[in-house]
């Protein structure tokens, strides 16, 4: 089997999770419901969502950009598209300014992060999530809800770098896993190479969300069906 | 909220017509732009559906097709498609199939219509782009052997070879050789010429030299006159392929000179048609002159709303799609001549059947009524012959009716008695018509000025053409009445206005684009082309010869002609829309059912009528005003 088996009855679990929820705003996320793990990917509402971070610990760093962007298996909307410059509460490194390309007076005039997380949970509420390597998002947005609401959240979502993992691992074949021979990149632009689809200039959390969207659907439109439950795709944890 | 897409504005920017837009403007449309992807080989577009987004390729490659499965078109990153169908009722046109994986930009039609209204650059860039790769596609592809788009001009391979008409049968014979030709063209340059004579007097072919000459031993040096064939079928360089082939089919002759003013430019064989494959609408004429009967005619003409559809979804312009259906129309009413002597007998004194306004103008469209008429010999007695000929007429009229040419409600036709003059009685007529002008006569006759002759004497129709084009040149008061006609039909400019600038479905009243546009278009056609003696009935013939004549200021001649051409297209187009549905199609469309692309042409389109209206006003009138 592909991808192992839910743990969680999503739905449901929402509903306790509601119950046992104290942030309004979080409470809300969870009375909003989810779809459920038998729904098609071509009925899903997803969103892509990407965190640019001052760097890879999620204890010491803090996110500078936020980027959103809804879309179903037929279309990217980016009309409702997000893009948020956030504050960090430690001072930014000149390396980290140069690799997202964001100003210095963007930053000054950037909302903390702690008056984003309230419209961020209202957006991302009704979607499933795709994010290409999960870690980064999960930990970064846990981090940060413990840090300013007081508690976390859980939810399943979809990481199209584990889905590039497993397509590449079943193009490896069994002689060549045993040979170990190399798959492939797994970074995004790497994984949207397979797919022809175009080089964007990365490292803005925007760009990077939409070119994850792309991927997502083009690995849908490769290695799935528009059918195929969505529950056979999402992670239920780290 | 809108956000700054950079990586979708910073392609667009890179790519036409996006590249001509204001900075802010190509972010307001970047940030509108939805992203499809599509794996190599599946379906984007299906004929017929729903289209609602413009769409640029971003990366990948696809292929747009035809109905017919035919390649239309390869576009790769940065080429837009969906246009043709978000001018079109919001219907695909062409099918387009991914190629490669793609990745396509769709700009929402809302989005696309305010660009097009917004920006001239923009609307231009899908309006004459189009057209453009359709007339490529037309020129390059699969067309190049389609009849009904093929003018016969282009046929021809090489200069007539011809000869004086002192020339004997052995010269004949050896220039023929020589030249590697079945044919050649007696000419006589000195010859007067005279209304619709030509220089060309006859033509003589390999079957003339081996029945006229050798089988019957006359000498060498007989006069080639003797053994040419003088009755000759002749062709205009302007008519299509399937012109040609239906008149070789007709009439039984393999060779066909094709005439330039009055000099013969070369000839078709039959053996060059038969190079091409035979197409729909010639299949449809040729089964016309195989109905047994009237009520056979009439089941067969049932037909013809489908071969019309056809020939628009081919996309041929409305010059070929007019021409087709004049065409067509005649064959029906020669083969209901035929018919009809077959059942009353051979005609008692020879005669001309007319066909008047559109279909002697080849702009015939589905939804027409006859309008005709009869020269008869000059030796037609009343007393003896008239019972035949109200015959004859009443079986033609009655069998059009019957095959959905409906009866002319101003009863313009052969059956009024009004309506059947000899030779001479109809130039008289047209005399009185142009010599002593009456604005209130002419409104019903300007009819009379698009003639052709469909049957019997058809030269007697060319002559009476040549007969109207010398005398209505010369009169200014005749033109001037007739200009004072042409500006009576308005276009509906001002409702135009009104409607486009409150879109809020007040206005539900329709266009009639035939009386509204087309019709007082070729009027003012008319009466520019009879000012410069031109022969032509075509509106766009009678449009090249006025450009000739140089009578207009630049530009104003081609602008009528684009004009006619886009109402005309609308019209057809909304006609074969409208029989697809399984409707009764009709002349009127509602303006809130247009894409914004179609109103703001057709409003241009109006405009050019409106100043060409004006000007014929300013040519006519302006100098009878008091100073």
């Amino acid at each position: 089997m592909l991808f192992k088996k839910p743990k969680f009855d999503w739905p449901q679990r929402y509903q306790t999770l509601q119950l046992e929820a104290e942030h309004p705003a979080v409470k809300d996320f969870y009375y909003k419901g989810i779809v459920s793990g038998e729904t098609p990917l071509e009925a899903v509402s997803f969103m892509a969502l990407d965190f640019e971070t001052t760097g890879l610990n999620p204890n010491d760093d803090s996110i500078i950009s936020i980027g959103m962007v809804p879309f179903s298996l037929q279309r990217i909307y980016c009309n409702n598209a997000v893009y948020w410059v956030v504050r960090p509460n430690t001072p930014l490194s000149e390396e980290s300014i140069l690799i997202h390309h964001i100003k210095h007076s963007e930053i000054q005039s950037a909302p903390r992060i702690e008056r984003l997380l309230e419209p961020l949970l209202e957006k991302l509420s009704e979607h499933i999530l795709v994010v290409h390597f999960q870690r980064i998002e999960r930990l970064f947005l846990n981090n940060t809800l413990k840090e300013h609401l007081g508690e976390t959240l859980q939810f399943p979502l979809i990481d199209t770098m584990e889905i590039e993992k497993k397509a590449l691992k079943a193009r490896q074949g069994l002689t060549g896993r045993i040979l170990n021979k190399p798959v492939g990149g797994i970074r995004l632009n790497n994984c949207r190479e397979r797919y022809s689809l175009p080089q964007y200039q990365s490292h803005n959390a925007l760009i990077d969300a939409q070119a994850t969207a792309e991927l997502f659907i083009a690995q849908v439109a490769h290695h799935f069906t528009p059918q195929t439950p969505v529950k056979n795709l999402w992670l239920d944890d780290i | 909220m809108q956000v700054e897409q950079l990586e979708i504005a910073n392609f667009l920017q890179e790519h036409s017509p996006f590249d001509e837009l204001p900075e802010d403007a190509l972010n307001r449309l970047a940030s509108s732009v939805e992203v499809a992807y599509y794996r190599a080989d599946s379906d984007i577009l299906k004929f017929a559906e729903p289209i609602q987004d413009l769409y640029v390729i971003r990366s990948g490659s696809v292929e747009t097709y035809r109905r017919s499965g035919k390649l239309y078109n390869r576009l790769d990153e940065g080429n837009c498609f969906g246009q043709m169908g978000l001018m079109m009722n919001r219907r695909v046109r062409f099918p387009v199939k991914a190629l490669e994986d793609t990745l396509l930009y769709c700009i929402p039609v809302d989005i696309y219509n305010q660009f097009c209204d917004e920006f001239d650059d923009f609307a231009e860039f899908f309006g004459s782009d189009e057209n453009a790769s359709l007339r490529s596609a037309v020129n390059n592809q699969q067309d190049a052997n389609d009849l009904t788009t093929v003018k016969i001009a282009s046929l021809l391979a090489r200069e007539p070879v011809t000869l004086p008409t002192n020339a004997t049968v052995k010269q004949a014979a050896e220039v023929m050789t020589e030249e590697r030709v079945s044919s050649v063209l007696i000419v006589d340059e000195y010859k007067e010429v005279e209304d619709d004579t030509r220089q060309l007097v006859g033509i003589i072919t390999d079957r003339d030299l081996r029945k006229r000459v050798l089988a019957v031993g006359l000498p060498l040096d007989t006069n080639i006159c003797e053994a040419m064939s003088e009755e000759l079928m002749v062709m205009d360089h302007n008519a299509y392929v399937f012109e040609a082939t239906l008149t070789m089919l007709r009439f039984n002759v393999h060779h066909l000179p094709i005439m330039k003013k009055r000099k013969p430019i070369g000839v078709v064989s039959l053996s060059d048609i038969v190079r091409h494959e035979s197409q729909s609408s010639i299949l449809f004429v040729r089964g016309i002159f195989t109905q047994p009967s009237v009520h056979d005619l009439a089941q067969y003409a049932k037909d013809l709303p489908s071969v019309f559809v056809r020939m628009v979804n081919e996309d041929a312009n409305s010059h070929m799609i007019g021409s087709a259906m004049a065409v067509i129309g005649r064959s029906f009413k020669q083969r209901l001549l035929e018919l009809a002597e077959e059942e009353l007998g051979p005609p008692p004194v020879p005669y001309c059947f007319l066909a008047l306004g559109s279909m002697a103008r080849d702009e015939q469209l589905v939804v027409t009524d006859q309008d005709n008429a009869l020269i008869l010999s000059n030796e037609f007695d009343a007393e003896q012959h008239n019972e035949y000929f109200a015959r004859l007429s009443k079986f033609v009229s009655d069998g059009l009716n019957a095959c959905g040419y409906i009866y002319c409600s101003g009863d313009i036709m052969a059956t009024n008695p009004k309506w059947r003059m000899t030779l001479d009685q109809w130039k008289e007529q047209f005399s009185e018509w142009i010599e002593q002008p009456n604005p209130e006569a002419l409104l019903n006759s300007s009819i009379f000025f698009d003639l052709d002759g469909v049957w019997g004497r058809t030269k007697w129709a060319a002559k009476l053409q040549s007969f109207i084009a010398d005398k209505a040149q010369e009169n200014r008061l005749f033109l001037s009445a007739l200009a004072r006609n042409a500006l009576n039909r308005t276009p509906p400019l001002g409702f135009f206005k009104g409607f486009v600038m409150e879109q809020d479905g007040k206005h539900r009243k329709s266009i009639n684009l035939k009386r509204r546009g087309t019709a007082p278009l070729s009027d003012v056609i008319r009466v520019h082309a009879l000012a410069v003696a031109s022969r032509s009935q075509n509106s766009f013939e009678r449009i090249q010869d006025i450009m000739d004549a140089n009578i207009l200021p630049p530009g104003k001649a081609q602008d009528m002609s684009d004009a006619l051409e886009y109402i005309s297209m609308v019209r057809i187009r909304h006609q074969a829309l409208t029989i697809e549905a399984g409707e009764e199609p009709d002349n009127n469309i509602e303006p809130d059912k247009l894409s914004s692309f179609e109103r703001r042409n057709l409003k241009e389109a109006f405009q050019v009528l409106d100043k060409a209206q004006s000007f014929l006003k300013f040519c006519y009138h302006s100098q009878n005003r008091p100073r």
